[in-house]
Parts: structure tokens; sequence; C-alpha cells
């Protein structure tokens, strides 16, 4: 074909402004997202680094790398080690018993029924709720004078009205509570998940099990549940990195007492780093989330890549 | 085996609605293939649902081998379904799918190994048995699902439109491959489809259903040479039964049975057309014209003729087209219901 140096010419710059053009677009759309990420998340993260191997405490304007001096510290420290364990079983037993509850809630709720949508709304309010607000309402619950639960337990002669259960003041009982209010707040969350999983398998494949002769739990637990797998994997991540990364349920019930016993990750790299002044060793503990999260994160986007593929 | 039958079948979704199937009464005869045949929302896959179990009815009854199961759950059934989408368990191998209505049922393992050997030795997939449904082809998955179906012997097969997801091709096997099969089993089975083709070639007996009620129910030539109604005429047939409105009657002849002269022997009746459009389908011509001259002037027709028989048929030209008088059909204008040949002139 011949093509005149000409007309190459004259196509040549326009078509390049054009690139030009689109390329600066992008790069435009782009950049808030990049900007935000950047500011918000990168500096903070590569700021804790920093700290987590240096001296800085509030107030102090100077820095000195110390090495891995404020890891050692940290590790050997018995509320950091009582953290990292309550940290486990916060997450652990809360995810427990949000992914139980939120099975059978999202099963109730895929049935028709008269006030199905009231139920539906009641059911998100905890989510949707600001936590600060469900949390003092729980530490109102259960608190050691007012408890509306010993009342009640003392009317039903189950407990004595004037040596009632400290729920918030005795170890066990003050994980227990953390735990249980966390998982209510949480639940709405899950329930909503598993329910958009539930009403994704097709009608025909529960009524096949049921011509087969399989019954209720045979269908819940042979096809039902193996079919949302992938759907629980996400509810069971995302609220694993909610759990583990919260503090706003000890913070406001317990401020990780009595003795520590309720103290989390964040709510002791909080404590020892903002109010505790002692910024470095803050910054070594909330450092230990990493590791956790990354695995969290990864498992996170191989699920998401599989989903994909199926 | 065993047969099925429905007394006085009704389901109504909402207070007030029309019903979707409608004081329904027909029986099964022991180890037959029937087909519920009918376009779309007549009431056919309700009816279906109703006796598998999977839709409770708002009245009437339901019996298997005489025993009545209305109030019975799927499983008590002793049925087998197989659904247009197949409904295979996505997480399971096919080994794992045929034998789980086995497992439901507590059938001992080695017991269960040697049936779902049998089963897809039967219908030839002994070689996909490791893999998941989603690796297969959509004959495949038919076949899987036939074979769960199968597996568990039952006395009655229910199969909800399942050749439809199947390419036109793969349909007519398909189809020939159910029929043997059930030549070989002889399990009463209850089909359901909105196809023709599938019902005449498949079909001992044809129920075809219209709005929620049975329209007719017999063979496959009973329902196509003497409908019951100008319903079953016209849903039979493609192109249609031709329908010629007169005052209180409708004289009605398939396309197939309106000939050129040189091809009808015997008594006949003759119609001057004119033809209005004529489409070469290779084996045959389909030949669209109207009526010119007479009682039914003006009134549209269609002729298939085989390219077997010599004739030319040329746009805008009128032609004499005869139509045996046996192949006549006749129905009551206002009911549409099927009455006796009425003396009428047809010039």
């Amino acid at each position: 074909m011949a093509v005149s140096t000409a007309e190459i010419e004259g196509v040549r710059p326009y078509a390049r402004r054009r690139l030009r053009g689109a390329r600066l677009l992008g790069l435009a759309l782009f950049s808030p997202a990049v900007l935000y990420i950047v500011a918000l998340v990168g500096l903070p993260f590569a700021l804790a680094f920093l700290y987590s191997v240096g001296n800085v405490t509030v107030g102090s304007v100077g820095y000195r790398f110390v090495g891995l001096e404020n890891f050692r510290s940290v590790l050997q420290s018995p509320a950091f080690r009582r953290a990292l364990l309550n940290s486990f079983v916060f997450t652990i037993c809360t995810q427990v018993i949000v992914i139980v509850c939120a099975n059978v809630l999202a099963l109730a709720l895929r049935e028709r029924f008269r006030g199905r949508g009231l139920v539906r709304f009641l059911i998100l309010l905890p989510w949707v709720a600001p936590i600060s607000l469900g949390a003092i309402g729980w530490k109102w619950i259960l608190d050691s004078l007012y408890s509306v639960i010993n009342w009640t337990l003392a009317r039903m002669h189950l407990v004595n009205l004037f040596d009632p259960p400290m729920w918030l003041g005795e170890p066990a009982l003050a994980m227990a509570s953390v735990i249980l209010v966390h998982a209510w707040r949480m639940i709405p969350f899950s329930t909503v998940i598993l329910l958009a999983g539930l009403t994704s398998i097709p009608r025909e494949i529960p009524e096949a099990a049921a011509v087969d002769g399989a019954g209720f739990w045979r269908t819940h637990f042979e096809i039902t549940l193996p079919m949302m797998r992938p759907i629980i994997n996400v509810a069971v991540l995302f609220g694993v990195i909610f759990t583990f990364t919260d503090m706003t349920v000890v913070y406001i019930l317990t401020r990780g007492g009595p003795y520590d016993s309720t103290q989390v990750l964040p709510s002791l790299a909080f404590f020892t780093g903002v109010l505790g002044s002692d910024l470095a060793e803050g910054a070594a503990i909330s450092v230990f989330l990493v590791p956790i999260l990354v695995v969290v994160a990864a498992l996170m986007l191989r699920i998401a890549y599989r989903a994909e593929v199926t | 085996m065993a047969i099925v039958e429905t007394r006085q079948l009704t389901k109504v979704y909402r207070k007030g609605q029309a019903a979707a199937v409608h004081e329904i009464d027909l029986a099964t005869r022991d180890g037959e293939f029937l087909v519920f045949l009918g376009p779309s929302g007549s009431g056919k896959s309700t009816l279906l649902r109703m006796i598998a179990g999977l839709e409770e009815p708002t009245e009437g009854d339901v019996l298997i081998g005489g025993k009545v199961v209305t109030e019975l759950p799927p499983r008590a059934r002793g049925i087998a379904m197989v659904f247009q989408s197949y409904a295979l368990y996505p997480h399971l191998s096919v080994a794992r799918n045929i034998a789980f209505p086995l497992k439901a049922h507590g059938v001992e393992k080695e017991e269960r190994l040697e049936r779902v050997g049998w089963a897809a030795k039967l219908l030839g997939i002994e070689h996909l048995l490791d893999r998941r449904p989603r690796e297969l082809s959509g004959g495949e998955r038919q076949r899987v699902a036939l074979a769960r179906a199968l597996v568990r012997k039952p006395t009655v097969f229910l199969l909800d439109e399942p050749l439809s997801n199947l390419d036109a091709k793969l349909r007519a096997s398909a189809r020939d491959e159910l029929a043997q099969f059930h030549r070989s089993v002889r399990t009463t089975t209850i089909y359901v489809t909105h196809d023709q083709v599938e019902a005449l070639a498949m079909g001992d007996r044809i129920v075809v259903l219209n709005e929620g009620s049975v329209r007719q129910i017999g063979t496959p030539h009973e329902v196509y040479d003497n409908p019951a109604d100008t319903f079953v005429a016209t849903f039979l047939g493609s192109p249609p039964m031709n329908l010629l409105p007169d005052d209180g009657i409708i004289a009605g002849f398939r396309p197939e049975s309106l000939l050129p002269p040189s091809a009808v022997q015997g008594e006949a009746v003759r119609l001057r057309a004119r033809v209005t459009h004529v489409e070469w389908l290779g084996s045959e011509r389909v030949v669209y014209a109207t009526v010119d001259g007479g009682r039914f002037d003006g009134k549209k027709v269609i002729a298939r003729i085989p390219v077997s028989i010599p004739a030319t048929f040329e746009e805008g030209r009128a032609e004499e087209l005869l139509v045996p008088r046996r192949q006549l059909r006749f129905f009551d204008k206002a009911s549409g219901k099927r009455t006796a040949p009425p003396e009428i002139a047809w010039q």
C-alpha cells in the first residue's frame, strides 16, 4: 500500500496528541486513589515501621535508631503475650459464634413469612448503629450495679441480687462479655453475606435433594453448606479482619481490664503508644498485626480468584 | 412400576387469581410414557411438581400405586425426577452425584458402588465418574441426571423438559436414547415438554394442557389426527391446522392435506386459492394462499406440499387445491369443540 509521507506526517502528530491526552486522563483518574492510599495507608504504615525501630515518645523530637530493641522489650512483657493470646481467642470465638448464628438467621430469613422485612431490618440494626452507642448500651446492660441481666436473673431466683456476677469485673466473664458483644455487632454483616450466598443457590438443587430422599439436615450439611463455602470463606475473612484490628468494644466495655485480661493487640498498642506516650513500643506492638493480616489478605485474594474461576 | 393418578388436583397461587392447575383428573397406565404437552403457563410443570411433592396442591389428591401421597414429602413417594437444569450437585463428583439418592436412603457403601457402576454403564458414562458437573457437556450432564434418577430404581420417573437445554442436533439423538431407555426399563414415566415433536415422538399418550386444564388425552395419532378442540388442532402441527370459520362451525384440515388435484384420489373438496408466498424447505414447499371465491372467500390457508409431488406455485396465481373429504375436521364455533361433519357447500 502506498502512503505518502505527507499523509503520515499529517496523521501522526494528531494521534500522538490523542494518545498523550488519554494517558493524562488516565493519570488524572488514577491519582486520587493513589494519593489516598499513600497518604492514609502507606505513610502511617511506613511511620509505624520507622517508630518501631526507634526511640520516639509522645512529645520528644529526636529520633535514634535502636534496632529490634522495642520488639525485644515487647516480647518480654507479659501484657503483650497476654494480648496476643487474647487477640486469637477473641477473634476465633467471635467468628465461630458469628458464623453459626449467621447461618441460622440466613436460613430463617430465606423463608417467606409475615413481617420478614421488619425482622430483616431489626437484625441489621446492630451493624448500622454506631458501634460506640451499641457498646455503651451494653456497658449499662452489663454494669455491676444496674445490670438489667442481673436484675432479671435475680427475679428468676437464679442469682443472688446482693452478690451478682460481675460481667465486666471477672476475667473469664469479661472476656466472654467482650466476645458476645462483638459477635452481636458482627452477626448482621455475616448474615447478609450468607443470605446472599444462600439465595444464589438455584431452587432446583435443594428440590433435587428432596426428591433424592435427603431430609433437612442432610440437605443442609451435604448440599447447601458445601455450595456456600466460598461465600462463607469471604464472610469469615472479613470477620477476622474486622475483629482482629478492632478495639472499640474492648476499649468501651473493659479498657482491657481487669488486669489486662481482655486486652487485645490493637487496644494494647493504643494504651501503650498513645495513652502511655511510648510511641515506639506501641508501634512495635501494632507491627505484630502485619504478618497475620498479610496471611489473611493473601487467602482472601486466593479465594476471590478461585470463586471467579468456578 | 406404579400408576400415577390425580383427582380433582387444583393449584391456586393467589386467592382470587385464576388457577394454575384446575381440577385435573388423570391416570397413567402401568409402565407408560405419558407426556404433558402445553405452552408455557399451561400448568404442566406445576402439575408435575405437585405429583413430585415439591408443590402443595390447593385441593385434590395425588395417588401413586393406589396410595394417596398428597401429604407425603417427595422422598416418601418412590419417585425420581430429572430437572430442566439437571440440578446436579456442583461440588460433588459424578459418582457421588449418582450415589447421593442411595446414601440418603441408607444403602450400604458396597451396594452403592455396585449400583452406581450399573447405572453409569447403562447410560455410557463410566469414564466420567471422577469428573465434576462443570467439566461435562450438556448431553453428559443430562445422562448424569438420568443416572442419578435411575439408580434408586424408582417406581415413577418425572422428567421436566430434560432436553430443552440441549442444542437441536443433540436433542434428536437424546430423544431417541431416552425412548430406548424407557423401553428397556419400562418404568412409568411422566414427561413434561412444550415441544410437540418430543411429545409425538416419545409419548405413549399425550396430555394436552392449556390454561391449567386438560384439553385432550390420547395417543399421538389421536391428538394429531382427531384433535378434541381448536386449541389442540392449532397447538399441534407446524404449520398449524387450517381453520376456516363459517356461521356456527369451523372447518379444519392439516396443511399436508391441502394438495394439488394430481395428488388426490377419492372424494375431495375443492378450493380455489391465490398464492401469496412460497417457502421452499428442501423436502417440501410451504404455500401460503388466500381462498378465492366460494363461501370461504378471503380466508388464509397454508399448504405443505412435498417436492415429490410435481407442481409449480407462482406467487399471485390462483391454484386449484383439494382436501380429501376424510381429512376434514369440524369444530363448533362457540365452544371450539369437535362436532360431527355438517352438510355444507364448499363452492
